[in-house]
């Protein structure tokens, strides 16, 4: 569906069922230079069960208009503007690496209105290796080539992807080389690199809050979803082993399963 | 010891260690070093909620073995891998890969622009049997470049053709009729047959979707019906309002749009999701691992079809009794050029050849060889020959077949793996018959 926020037009994946303003909204955000695209494998589940489901595509990248937001600041105020803009007072939040990040720190600024929050391949800070900086900020399809390289565990490197016939690294190159690479990679890249608050932006969550790790993640390792899992309370922690951060789509299922089993539970559906 | 620092470069598997791991992971197998053959109809549900989810394609996963089969993927992921595609959908032949496509593109009042370069079946399918689904075709010679853009119409949803046409090995400008597609909104089809992702990835050179026989070089052993489409990723079909079953919502999966949802993948996922649920063109598991087994050797095996190919090239231009040789090798070959663009590590083991005294001396050639097996197949290891004007092409009227580039004195030849000395002899013998019937009327 497409909306407006602040000015700019919005788009965001319903998972395949009509937004239904009776029903609770989880918010999937994605990962650096992707899009909406990398939840299909969450999204349909949710809406198919009780839920609004919206995969967002952030400003300037996928099928959304405007410009990339430069700071994960600016990304999380815009999250929240999401909630108000579809209508609802509240919702739950689904991150990815930088997706992370961002619903980290929307969680701490909104308390009252995040009511869980769901981290796949989070960390507290993502600093950025500067040789793949610069690339992405050059444009060089380099950029998306080694971060494919880097996100892939052996499902994506092997294949095996939970959706037949499909190939997880040429998936992924083609959603990152959808639109510009300096401007959507380039400019998300050097918005990770910049924010340096989501340890201390952890601190502040209350609400229910899950971390999804995986054993081979080379981007945002096992022990730095830790470190950022201790610092919230009561957060839950599942590690899924032989796993790249691309767990949303290398363990699509292990990763919908655990999912669903939090958000149920501390966000219930609507009821049919 | 230098203080150089060391460039970043990606580690992702290179085409030879592709060709033989891609698609498969043996710990999720049981250990199994070989991919199981999953030779079964259908998998078990979890529970109701699971079945409701795969049916949906809320979860990825396997229902039942027209649709999707866990050996069939493995090849599917294996081809997506080496063509560098997002995606890859499996079928019982090329033919039935090249009609799925078209189905999945096009619906009825919609056009194509077509190579009139074909295999005879295809031409076939696109002349005939196509318009009795409503869908038109007009055919552009392949060497036509401008030609294709003329021939595109208000309903054109694509063009296809083959790469390298069969069997006169006329080679189509794929950068070139890619952009005329592209400019006009729609994607470039290319059968790619001939070529293997060996000697050409037709995604670097603008084609957005990629169809094999795999019964040919990918299986290579003349002993599996296989085909594939591959999709590309590129090609936006949200662009124009051209392709509304790409992107309206779709009734038969509860207002899915496919190209919303999947993307890169979107065309991949409708051709299975509709057009495999459908028409059910499905590939069998055992089928699936020949193929497999192939795909194991195709670098090693491409290497030696092109070398033998390319011996046969000289040995052919050189006989007294050859009046002309088509090989895209040949530096007067009218394509050669392009060829060196386009298939940089070969240019084929294709070889069309015409033999002097016309039909009767093919005729004599070919019931007279014995290394080489006269049949309609090409892509063996073994060498093979065929008269294309009484074989795969015999259903053409007079006018096809000149319009499609073939004439009576045409051999079709490809060419195998043996020794070349053992393909070279035998042709001495094929050679000697055909010039009797000449000798004798000579006198």
């Amino acid at each position: 569906m497409k909306f407006k926020v602040n000015g700019h037009e919005v788009f965001a994946s319903t998972g395949g069922r009509p937004f239904d303003k009776k029903k609770p909204l989880i918010i999937f955000v994605h990962g650096s230079g992707l899009t909406h695209m990398t939840w299909v494998l969450q999204t349909r589940y949710f809406a198919f069960h009780g839920y609004n489901a919206l995969a967002v595509d952030l400003p300037g990248h996928g099928l959304s208009g405007g410009e990339s937001l430069k700071s994960i600041e600016e990304m999380a105020d815009w999250v929240s503007d999401v909630v108000d803009a579809v209508g609802h007072k509240e919702a739950s939040l689904v991150g990815h690496s930088q997706g992370c990040l961002v619903t980290v720190e929307c969680t701490s600024r909104y308390p009252d209105k995040i009511k869980t929050l769901s981290l796949m391949g989070g960390a507290g800070a993502i600093p950025m290796n500067p040789e793949l900086l610069s690339l992405a900020e050059n444009n060089d399809p380099k950029a998306v080539d080694l971060m494919m390289d880097w996100a892939h565990g052996p499902a994506g490197h092997f294949g095996g992807h939970p959706v037949p016939g499909l190939y997880h690294i040429n998936t992924g190159t083609m959603l990152a080389k959808s639109r510009t690479i300096q401007n959507t990679l380039g400019v998300d890249f050097r918005a990770c690199d910049n924010y340096k608050n989501g340890f201390e932006a952890a601190k502040k969550i209350k609400c229910p809050t899950l971390s999804i790790l995986a054993t081979d993640d080379k981007m945002c390792p096992v022990k730095e979803g830790k470190k950022l899992a201790s610092l919230i309370d009561g957060s839950q922690i599942d590690i899924i082993d032989n796993c790249g951060h691309m767990m949303l789509l290398e363990e699509a299922d292990r990763v919908l399963t655990v999912l669903k089993k939090f958000i149920t539970t501390n966000y219930p559906p609507l009821s049919s | 010891m230098s203080d150089k620092k060391k460039e970043l470069k990606p580690n992702t598997y290179k085409f030879d260690t592709l060709s033989l791991h891609a698609g498969y992971q043996p710990h999720k197998n049981a250990g199994s070093r070989q991919v199981p053959i999953y030779q079964t109809t259908s998998y078990l549900f979890d529970d109701v909620d699971h079945a409701a989810a795969l049916f949906n394609l809320e979860r990825g996963g396997h229902i039942y073995s027209r649709i999707s089969n866990p050996t069939v993927g493995v090849l599917e992921e294996r081809v997506a891998s080496l063509e560098g595609g997002t995606a890859a959908l499996a079928t019982s032949s090329g033919m039935s890969a090249i009609f799925l496509t078209v189905m999945t593109l096009c619906e009825a009042g919609d056009h194509l622009v077509v190579s009139s370069q074909l295999y005879g079946g295809t031409v076939n399918l696109f002349r005939l049997t196509l318009p009795k689904f409503g869908i038109k075709c007009t055919f552009v010679k392949p060497r036509d470049t401008e030609g294709f853009k003329k021939a595109i119409q208000k309903n054109t949803k694509g063009i296809f053709g083959e790469l390298v046409g069969n069997p006169g090995n006329e080679i189509m400008n794929m950068p070139e009729i890619a952009k005329i597609a592209h400019d006009a909104g729609i994607p470039l089809m290319v059968d790619a047959t001939y070529q293997t992702p060996y000697l050409c990835k037709p995604f670097d050179h603008g084609a957005d979707i990629v169809i094999h026989s795999l019964t040919k070089w990918m299986a290579g052993h003349g002993s599996s019906m296989a085909g594939i489409l591959v999709e590309g990723g590129k090609f936006d079909w949200m662009q124009n309002d051209k392709f509304p079953s790409m992107t309206k919502p779709y009734e038969g999966y509860h207002g899915l749009s496919f190209a919303e949802e999947f993307g890169p993948t979107a065309f991949t996922m409708k051709a299975r999701a509709e057009g495999m649920r459908d028409f059910g063109p499905c590939l069998s598991p055992q089928n699936a691992w020949n193929v497999l087994q192939g795909i194991e050797t195709l670098s090693v095996r491409m290497k030696k079809h092109c070398s033998n190919a390319e011996e046969m090239v000289k040995y052919l231009s050189n006989h007294d009794s050859v009046a002309w040789v088509s090989h895209p090798s040949v530096p007067d070959h009218p394509d050669h050029q392009l060829a060196k663009k386009l298939l940089p590590n070969g240019r084929g083991s294709m070889i069309a050849f015409g033999i002097k005294g016309g039909k009767d001396a093919g005729v004599a050639f070919i019931n007279n060889v014995k290394l080489a097996s006269h049949l309609a197949n090409v892509g063996d290891t073994r060498t093979l020959v065929i008269h294309p004007a009484s074989g795969t092409h015999s259903q053409m009227d007079e006018a096809t077949l000149k319009f499609a580039g073939l004439s009576h004195d045409m051999i079709r030849l490809s060419v195998g793996i043996e020794d070349i000395d053992d393909i070279k002899n035998d042709f001495e013998i094929g050679f000697r018959a055909a010039r009797k019937p000449r000798l004798v009327s000579n006198q």
